[in-house]
């Protein structure tokens, strides 16, 4: 099989498992909601002040929740013993890590479309800027987050801790993809600044990551 | 070999002497900033051996990923430990400074920003090796360490955006930059003896992560021949 058919098996095996089970999208998405309502009450926001934070919120939120998805991507392969069985196999791990980080992709995605409406809803927001700029963030955004997420899920879940280090070594890494993120985001909310440069930051970023993990992910993935 | 770490030992010891009594005494007090300057001759050192550990401990990543050797893992791990521990004087120093000089412990500035979070990913970095304890931790945390690196380079460039408070450059920079020679003195003295003492750090934590790995060997080899001798 090729690369992209062992991507494409993978892809709809994963895609079918969270169609069936919808675990990795209700922990996600009901994670998430908790952390926006707990904000909102911890902070009492004018609108205009909400404005301002919306963006910090948004990928505060997002970041936080997506790692309950990416845990789940490669703790479900531990079972069955089905990641060594693919260490075994000649299949590319390329294809592999390129099938679970658009999986988990689309995933953070659903989340976000989700999620936005509930946003304008609970924080009265109305951007001023373009709202194309929004949609590329959040594309972009999701793709820095997911990329090293995968990269490094694949890392944790071979440690003792499992669960617990995949935040510990992801939110440091994904401190400067989240400052452009919000950059980016806030700029368009407020209209104040510019979201191009942010934005081509995020597209840099998104890049040389995927470059980096596609190098490495044999090495950690044939580890012992 | 424990002779010649002795003599360096000393060395560095000396240096460290005649440094803190070079910048204790021998400069000149600061004229505006005062006595609390002095800090400067530990702080700017301090960044520096950092700045040292932090590529050697990349390379050693590098390397090791393509050799696979122990050795250099035993490098990488003692660059790793012993950048953090600078790193973490470099951000207690600095508030120390920054209280009576700026008159705040902390800003988000540049500098000081990107500090922190290259202390955060090499916080993690140790994290990782430290719950990975046998299996596949070498390669894991170097591949980690070539992601940090990399990070690092748009850590800086990320908050290149917001506004810088830190000290303008004082050597090289303009007609006014530039200091007394016997701070240059002092100063020079004591980059010299943290190198110093940053190397002999890196040493002693290389020989004792030598060690380490030489006991697992000799317990997975005695493990296995006691195997062996048992399926007869």
């Amino acid at each position: 099989m090729s690369v992209l058919g062992i991507l494409r098996v993978t892809l709809t095996k994963d895609l079918r498992m969270e169609w069936r089970s919808k675990d990795a999208i209700n922990s996600m998405l009901f994670f998430a909601l908790l952390v926006v309502v707990i904000f909102s009450f911890s902070f009492d926001l004018t609108a205009e002040e909400s404005r301002q934070i919306a963006g910090g919120l948004i990928w505060v939120a997002l970041l936080f929740a997506a790692v309950v998805a990416l845990n789940q991507t490669w703790a479900r392969e531990l079972r069955n013993q089905v990641l060594d069985a693919y260490r075994v196999s000649p299949a590319p791990a390329e294809s592999l890590f390129m099938a679970k980080t658009i999986g988990n992709f689309l995933f953070v995605a659903v989340l976000e479309l989700l999620m936005t409406p509930l946003f304008i809803v609970f924080y009265n927001l109305r951007s001023v800027g373009p709202v194309y700029q929004l949609v590329l963030a959040s594309l972009l955004g999701n793709w820095a987050l997911v990329v090293n997420g995968t990269f490094f899920g694949a890392m944790s879940i071979r440690t003792r801790s499992r669960e617990v280090l995949l935040p510990l070594i992801l939110f440091p890494i994904s401190i400067p993809a989240l400052l452009a993120m919000v950059g980016a985001t806030t700029s368009t909310l407020t209209g104040e600044g510019s979201a191009h440069l942010p934005l081509v930051f995020l597209a840099v970023y998104d890049v040389v990551f995927t470059l980096v993990g596609l190098f490495l992910f044999e090495t950690v993935l044939q580890a012992e | 070999m424990r002779s010649k770490f002795a003599i360096f030992a000393l060395f560095t010891l000396a240096l460290l002497s005649w440094g803190l009594y070079q910048a204790l005494v021998g400069a000149p007090t600061e004229a505006t900033m005062g006595p609390v300057q002095r800090i400067f001759y530990y702080h700017v050192p301090n960044a520096w051996v950092m700045e040292l550990c932090f590529p050697l401990n990349f390379l050693a990543s590098i390397i090791y990923l393509i050799t696979r050797k122990p050795a250099v893992d035993a490098f990488a791990v003692a660059t790793a430990e012993v950048g953090v521990v600078f790193c973490t004087v470099v951000l207690l120093t600095g508030p120390i400074w920054a209280r009576p000089v700026w008159g705040i412990w902390w800003t988000w500035d540049a500098r000081l920003t990107s500090t922190l979070v290259l202390w955060l990913i090499y916080i993690g970095y140790l994290m990782l090796r430290k719950l990975s304890t046998g299996g596949p931790n070498p390669v894991l945390a170097a591949a980690f360490a070539i992601f940090g690196c990399l990070d690092a380079v748009f850590v800086f460039m990320a908050i290149r955006w917001f506004r810088t408070q830190h000290p303008q450059p004082v050597f090289g920079g303009g007609a006014n930059s530039g200091i007394d020679p016997r701070m240059m003195h002092a100063f020079l003295i004591n980059m010299l003896a943290f190198t110093c003492y940053g190397a002999m750090l890196v040493w002693i934590r290389y020989t004792l992560e030598r060690t380490r790995q030489k006991v697992d060997e000799a317990h997975a080899m005695k493990s296995l021949l006691h195997h062996e001798a048992g399926a007869k």
